[in-house]
């Protein structure tokens, strides 16, 4: 029988805001445990919780930026359940009435463009951590996390493998990342993922009993997960079982995933409105606001590449894969005097290559724009060929100096000086009268043995089409 | 000096008459000699005669207030840095907060001296003060009876001029019914007038902070140090806060009274009615109309009470696991373990009772029924309220159907003694301001006159009582033995 995969995806993304969704403790990671949590986010008695207002304008950047419908009026509630790491015994999070209705995000899968739904966007708190380690078979608790903004952003259940659905992760990571609403560390748990899949014969239109994949969180680990997920599903239908619905965990060690709990064993968690906080209320004002300062987002900047620039689609999509790397292309060619193709080529070829040889961000790169500009520059107007160039690129990638001190100080300029040039070939001529009968006998391979020969004398430094002119001419006597 | 009013006080010490450690001293002893009021959980003694002495140094330094230097004492659901904060639980009895709620630091601020945390019922869930882990306080006009509740210590402790006037919460009724059970006046704000931050919750929908003092014109002077806008309360109104003290000798000439049919019903203990009925005929001598008004849907207050306040508090007091703070079991083998013997052993009865009422009504399958529901008929009673406040000024009524019932009277009967709050109820479902006012007596034990407003009209309530009081004498009875 033939299957067809069904999946959802619900990603948590912690807004990069500086204090924290309810208190005025800060956001960031990696202080000592309990260091940035107030009497607020430890659930102190009589301690109440105001809303941060950036977290709003955050969900309303990003739910304008994928088109959907901004709620007027959105609502607080709780969800109940007992955790250590949950200090009021309740999560703050939004239920009935999120803040971001439907929307929705354009994804390409070998080469075809697929419209996935989004169908909601709310705001809430995080968690607490519990750390198992170290503790002697007790569990520690680190509230540092507690009440860090989340974006909880649901989708259809549009995605029907689990490429589609690493290309959904991409592309709402790269737009968080755009909006800088989010900084998209997955390492750190900034980004999380979880997956709703299921099963069903092609062409049912009824959907198969979903499991969920809990915090799967690198998109190697999506498309693993999901697709080990999909074979087990098979794999028990096929030998007459069935789905049960469940909470699953990825065991990345393992390669597998197992169950957490059943539909049976799942939390009632006792929803209902938050007394201590009014309802949000979005006035269009804040809309406008908020649209007119939007970014040019991925795909407009795509586009743009591709008509301003002239860049192929394949560039130009990985020039405007975040918005880091658009803006460093985009100093580079005002850098190199309007350079374009050399820029894009240098950025997408070279610049990349290094930067991922030493798992570098773009923002960390040792070349800046202006330097790499410089280089370029030097490219365009022929100052040093290509080759010469790699070799100039590698002496800023360790050093400070510009391009053109480099080429100064090692004396890389291109020899353009004819005369020069010409009475090396002529003393080349001579000295290999066996190579220049065999040319003139017909071996034109023998060509290259001349050009080689000048470019070692003049260590490369004569632009190779001069050579190749001049040489011709000489050879043709 | 027990028996002068904050306004004597204020002047006393101004004129050099007393320090204030003599006056904190003095309040200080009176606690110490009615300790078994049992009005108080914690007495303040050392905090309170260094506060006292600070404000000493402002008012030889003319840099005083009105309230510097006034001994109080603060309901133990106010978190206060540094001094144990209980809020009468067993769970909450090793807890000191690391900070003051809003209410303390406005009195910290206005060079109060506080005296101490004062007796209530289990986080403010009782009616009779007899939920309390420190045991019921005791009503100073019988000690066989209760004072009321929760709000209990704080009307005892009035009463008894152990102190010139305390706060309080009301979410039910627990500012009010203690005051008219212990006759002294009592005042719950509007819903978001007093900042809720750091008072505990019980039922954040319906918790509202309040002053409990002798007489209408000593509640005005707290109410303005009380109220206000605090960006720490979403839920507090930033709404001007006016000078509560500045109608209160306006005549009453043309005041437009409406009793609420349902408030005079035959339920209703034939003596109260009648001190009722006396109190409505000398405002009639004040010049107020009187006005029969209906409000239709304020029989079904107490079932919708005891469910979205049950509801409430199911989650409110989710965060007492024993993992930061509060009450821990012994020798806990999991988790599991250690929240339900935790909660188990240091909750007590009743407010276990309501967080399981609670998370009954929020259960998937019964929200529809029970707490939507619930919200529904608020909405009904708060429409009634509107309706019948905007055909008259005020409303009047009776605070408690009887007057302070004896100690163990009910505890075995938890619908009569949710019974009790019958009157107070509907008005923290509509978020009103109101009052209780000593109107007479029945058997010699006080009875309270209730005194309901439109919102954010507390100067008119307290213009309202202070006119009475001014006619009356009731409010300034003390109790035999405290004289």
């Amino acid at each position: 029988m033939e299957w067809e995969v069904v999946i959802g995806l619900e990603i948590h993304a912690q807004l990069a805001t500086k204090s924290k969704i309810f208190s005025g403790a800060s956001t960031a990671y990696g202080a000592q445990p309990n260091t940035q949590a107030c009497a607020v986010d430890l659930g102190f008695p009589g301690v109440l919780p105001v809303l941060n207002q950036e977290a709003v304008r955050m969900a309303v950047k990003f739910g304008l930026a994928i088109d959907a419908e901004i709620a007027p009026y959105s609502v607080f509630a709780r969800k109940n359940y007992f955790y250590p790491d949950l200090p009021k015994g309740y999560q703050i999070s939004q239920f009935e009435l999120p803040i971001v209705g439907p929307g929705h995000i354009d994804i390409e899968v070998d080469g075809n463009i697929k419209r996935i739904g989004v169908t909601r966007a709310h705001l809430e708190e995080d968690a607490g951590k519990s750390l198992h380690a170290d503790f002697h078979g007790l569990t520690g608790i680190d509230l540092n996390r507690a009440g860090t903004p989340l974006l909880e952003i649901v989708s259809e259940p549009d995605m029907r493998s689990a490429k589609e659905a690493v290309a959904y992760m991409r592309k709402l990571h790269e737009l968080v990342r755009y909006l800088e609403i989010c900084d998209g560390n997955m390492q750190e748990g900034s980004f999380r993922c979880d997956a709703n899949v299921s099963v069903r014969p092609k062409g049912q239109q009824e959907l198969g009993t979903r499991t969920e994949l809990k915090n799967i969180n690198s998109f190697r680990f999506v498309e693993r997960a999901i697709n080990h997920e999909v074979e087990r599903q098979i794999d028990v239908i096929e030998n007459g079982g069935t789905i049960i619905q469940e909470t699953r965990l990825y065991d990345a060690d393992a390669d597998e995933t197992r169950p957490m709990r059943s539909k049976e064993e799942a939390n009632d968690y006792r929803y209902f409105p938050d007394p201590d906080l009014l309802p949000v209320y979005i006035e269009d004002s804040l809309k406008e606001q908020v649209k007119s300062e939007l970014p040019e987002l991925p795909a407009a900047k795509k586009e743009r590449f591709m008509s301003q620039f002239g860049l192929d689609q394949e560039t130009a999509g990985i020039l405007t894969s975040t918005r880091e790397l658009a803006h460093f292309f985009e100093l580079t060619v005002e850098a190199s005097d309007n350079a374009v193709k050399l820029a894009a080529n240098w950025i997408s070829g070279d610049l990349l290559g290094a930067l991922n040889k030493q798992s570098l961000d773009i923002t960390e790169s040792p070349i800046d724009p202006v330097r790499l500009g410089g280089l370029i520059k030097r490219i365009s107007d022929n100052t040093i060929s290509g080759k010469i160039a790699k070799q100039v690129f590698e002496t800023m990638w360790h050093g400070q100096d510009s391009a053109d001190d480099i080429i100064e100080a090692q004396g890389l300029k291109q020899i353009t000086d004819s005369g020069a040039i010409e009475a090396i070939i002529d003393t080349i001529i001579a000295n290999n009268p066996k190579q220049v009968e065999q040319y003139l006998g017909g071996k034109e391979k023998v060509f290259g043995f001349f050009v080689g020969q000048v470019m070692k004398e003049t260590q490369g430094k004569a632009s190779p089409a001069e050579v190749n002119k001049m040489l011709k001419q000489k050879l043709k006597k | 000096m027990h028996n002068k009013t904050l306004i004597e006080l204020a002047a006393g010490l101004r004129s050099h008459s007393y320090s204030s450690v003599e006056l904190t001293q003095h309040f200080l002893n009176r606690i110490q000699q009615h300790r078994d009021l049992n009005a108080f959980i914690t007495v303040s003694e050392d905090i309170a005669l260094q506060q006292a002495e600070q404000a000493d140094k402002k008012l030889a330094s003319g840099d005083a207030g009105f309230l510097t230097g006034i001994p109080l004492a603060q309901k133990d659901i106010f978190c206060t840095d540094g001094v144990k904060t209980t809020c009468g639980s067993k769970i909450l009895d090793n807890f000191i907060a690391p900070y003051n709620a809003t209410v303390v630091e406005k009195f910290n601020d206005a060079g109060a001296v506080m005296l101490g945390k004062l007796n209530m019922d289990e986080f403010a869930m009782g009616s009779s003060n007899e939920t309390s882990f420190y045991g019921a306080s005791k009503n100073p006009w019988n000690s066989d009876t209760v004072p009321g509740g929760s709000s209990g210590g704080s009307a005892a402790a009035i009463a008894a001029r152990l102190t010139p006037a305390a706060t309080g919460t009301d979410t039910g009724g627990s500012i009010r019914q203690p005051a008219a059970l212990c006759g002294i006046t009592g005042l719950k704000p509007t819903y978001g007038r007093v900042s809720r931050y750091g008072m505990i919750a019980y039922a954040s929908s319906l918790d509202q902070g309040g002053p409990m003092a002798r007489s209408a014109a000593d509640a005005a002077w707290l109410l303005q140090v009380m109220a206000g806008f605090d960006e720490k309360d979403s839920t507090s109104v930033d709404h001007p806060v006016p000078d509560y003290s500045a109608d209160l000798n306006q005549p009453l000439q043309g005041l437009k009274i409406g009793l609420p049919e349902q408030f005079f019903s035959d339920d209703l203990d034939q003596a109260i009615a009648t001190v009722i009925q006396e109190a409505i005929d000398e405002y009639k001598k004040l010049g107020a109309e009187i006005k029969s008004v209906s409000m239709p849907h304020l029989e079904f207050a107490i079932p919708a009470y005891y469910v979205i306040a049950s509801a409430e508090c199911s989650s409110n007091l989710s965060r007492y696991d024993g993992v930061r703070f509060g009450y821990r079991c012994q020798n806990p083998k999991d988790l599991e373990d250690m929240y339900t013997r935790s909660r188990g052993e240091a909750f007590g009865a009743e407010v276990k009772r309501r967080i399981l009422m609670g998370t009954y009504a929020l259960s998937a399958g019964y929200y529809d029924a029970y707490y939507l529901k619930a919200q529904k008929v608020r909405r009904l009673i708060s429409n009634d309220f509107k309706q019948a406040l905007s055909e008259v000024d005020v409303l009047m009524g009776p605070v408690s159907p009887s007057t302070a019932f004896k100690l163990g009277e009910k505890t075995g009967d938890p619908i009569q003694m949710y019974l009790s709050d019958i009157y107070t109820i509907a008005i923290n479902l509509a978020g009103l301001p109101a009052m209780s006012i000593p109107a007479g007596f029945v058997n010699d034990m006080p009875v309270g006159l209730h005194i309901i407003g439109n919102y954010f009209e507390e100067a008119k309530l307290l213009q309202t009582a202070h006119q009475y009081q001014l006619v009356t004498d009731w409010h300034q009875r003390s109790p035999h033995g405290f004289e």
